[in-house]
């Protein structure tokens, strides 16, 4: 398929209105999440979103048992949540990846035993799993769009702190940076973006936009700024394309952009290793 | 003349557990240290407590006017950072960090800082090269240079020579040497290799929880203590 055509189908795509909001959501939650995501595969902290979307796989569920709108229920609990799962990583990391794997497993399944008391929910629980195209509704875009316009530019503000704080905690706790407050950082914009594009993405692929892109970053880009830049326009296309790609071949659209992100790096991966030799 | 530091009865302890015990020193402007000693003897702990980056126990730390915004730390290595997708230039950078406040951007003054301290550690034409490109001995330049650029008065250095074959080491350490002499930089270091400690530093601080030896190098080649670890280790 040539690149009108791509464009051709896209500009297509668009006219339908959830497939806007799909596309809007998520490559704001895209964007985030990839930059996002070096500090966290650098730090060795990946578990941490693995986590959190679990967490906020119960969260969603209690909100739909309770009626209540999923993203005011999700935000604050998993936002709790992060600051909880940094403190178990960071005081050990051996025990703190199997406290980690406990909590997702409680939150998962408390969600899921809620959920069944109530009749007619299997459908809103299998697209928080899995994630969904059509979960997208009107209130869900401007809120997502603030939060992450809030995420990027907070990203921006304190990118050379992040940097440093990523690279070496204890020269850059020397100079005077207040670490454990950059890294509640790191958490808190971390949990806001998970719960963003959990309804889309689903619980069990919205890690998969996290680690995948900067991982596929680092195997080409020599710098911290390459690596970010790339990482965020990688994560980017990866989701525009799977999204279209799951319109074309009518795939389930979370999984379909895992996989085009799981390709993307296999390409990067022997791009690094033919740059290398 | 006054101390530049002045450690007097620091304790130091992890959950209850002590690791730095009733340790007493000073440090002279201008003058080198080292600290020596067994591995986990908490060389690395009494480093960041003079830093206050642990929590100290009792004892007090405390530094000549205007040092302590002028210390310059190179910290032990983590296995995290020997892979650190981050460019040369990138790193030294971060040297400046303290001084940027709320500025999310380096000044043209703190690039330039940047760059001549690259240049006298002769890592100006890697600068470009990716961190975890390097060999060793270049990633400790890399680092030095960095504490570089936030040192005029001291200079706290962990460990910058373990892991590195003898030649690269000892360019090191004459590099670490020319910065006491030409910049008056005061240094404190912790070091394994005794040879090259003694024949470098003024002083030798050697520690085993608690002090077991401080004084001069020659002092310290003359004591029992020296002798056996000079030829043991
Ligand atoms: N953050 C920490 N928490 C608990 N124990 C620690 C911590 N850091 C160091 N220790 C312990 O303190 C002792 C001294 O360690 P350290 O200061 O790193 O020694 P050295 O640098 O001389 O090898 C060791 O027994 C080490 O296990
Ligand atoms: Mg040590």
């Amino acid at each position: 398929m040539d690149f009108s055509a791509f464009f051709e189908y896209l500009s297509m795509m668009v006219t339908y209105d959830f497939a806007k909001k799909a596309l809007i959501v998520g490559s704001l939650t895209a964007l985030c999440s990839a930059l996002l995501g070096v500090s966290l595969v650098l730090k060795r902290y990946s578990m941490i979103g693995d986590g959190l979307s679990h967490v906020g796989f119960g969260a969603l569920c209690v909100a739909s048992v309770l009626n209540l709108a999923p993203l005011k229920v999700a935000v604050p609990v998993v936002i709790v949540a992060a600051f909880f799962l940094l403190k178990l990583s960071e005081n050990s990391k051996i025990k703190g990846d199997a406290a980690i794997a406990m909590i997702s497993g409680t939150a998962v399944a408390a969600g899921l035993v809620i959920t069944s008391f109530v009749d007619g929910l299997s459908s809103d629980v299998s697209g928080y799993m899995f994630g969904s195209i059509l979960s997208i509704d009107d209130s869900d875009v401007p809120l997502s769009v603030i939060l992450s316009v809030v995420v990027i530019l907070l990203y921006v503000l304190f990118y050379n702190r992040i940097f440093s704080v990523t690279f070496d905690e204890s020269f850059s706790k020397a100079a005077g940076i207040k670490v454990d407050l950059y890294n509640a950082l790191i958490a808190l914009l971390t949990a806001v973006t998970i719960v963003i594009g959990m309804k889309l993405m689903g619980t069990v692929l919205i890690s998969g936009l996290i680690i995948f892109p900067p991982l596929s970053a680092m195997r080409v880009c020599k710098s911290f700024k390459s690596v970010t830049a790339v990482s965020a326009v990688i994560s980017v296309i990866c989701f525009v394309v799977g999204i279209f790609l799951s319109f074309v071949f009518d795939t389930p659209a979370g999984a379909t952009v895992v996989l085009v992100n799981a390709v993307t790096f296999a390409v990067f991966f022997a791009a690094g290793k033919l740059k290398k030799a | 003349m006054e101390p530049v530091l002045q450690c007097k009865n620091l304790n130091i302890a992890y959950n209850g557990h002590t690791v730095v015990k009733d340790v007493s020193f000073d440090v002279m402007p201008g003058e080198y240290l080292c600290i020596v000693g067994e591995n986990g003897s908490g060389k690395s702990s009494l480093v960041k407590g003079l830093l206050n980056l642990v929590p100290v126990r009792s004892g007090s730390v405390s530094f000549a006017e205007g040092v302590s915004g002028g210390i310059g730390y190179l910290p032990q290595q983590s296995p995290i950072q020997r892979d650190f997708p981050a460019s040369v230039e990138e790193v030294v950078l971060l040297g400046c960090i303290k001084n940027t406040g709320f500025r999310p951007f380096f000044s043209k003054s703190e690039k330039k800082t940047a760059e001549e301290n690259m240049k006298q550690l002769h890592i100006f034409d890697i600068r470009k090269k990716s961190y975890r490109e390097l060999s060793g001995g270049q990633q400790q330049r890399v680092l030095l240079a960095r504490a570089l650029c936030s040192a005029d008065r001291m200079l706290l250095l962990d460990e910058p020579v373990t892991g590195l074959d003898p030649i690269v080491s000892s360019e090191l350490y004459s590099v670490i040497h020319k910065l006491n002499h030409e910049r008056n930089l005061t240094v404190v270091m912790v070091s394994h290799d005794i040879a090259s400690a003694t024949a470098n530093a003024d002083k030798i601080l050697h520690l085993d929880e608690k002090v077991e030896f401080f004084g001069t190098a020659d002092e310290y080649l003359d004591s029992n203590l020296g002798k056996r670890f000079a030829k043991g280790v």
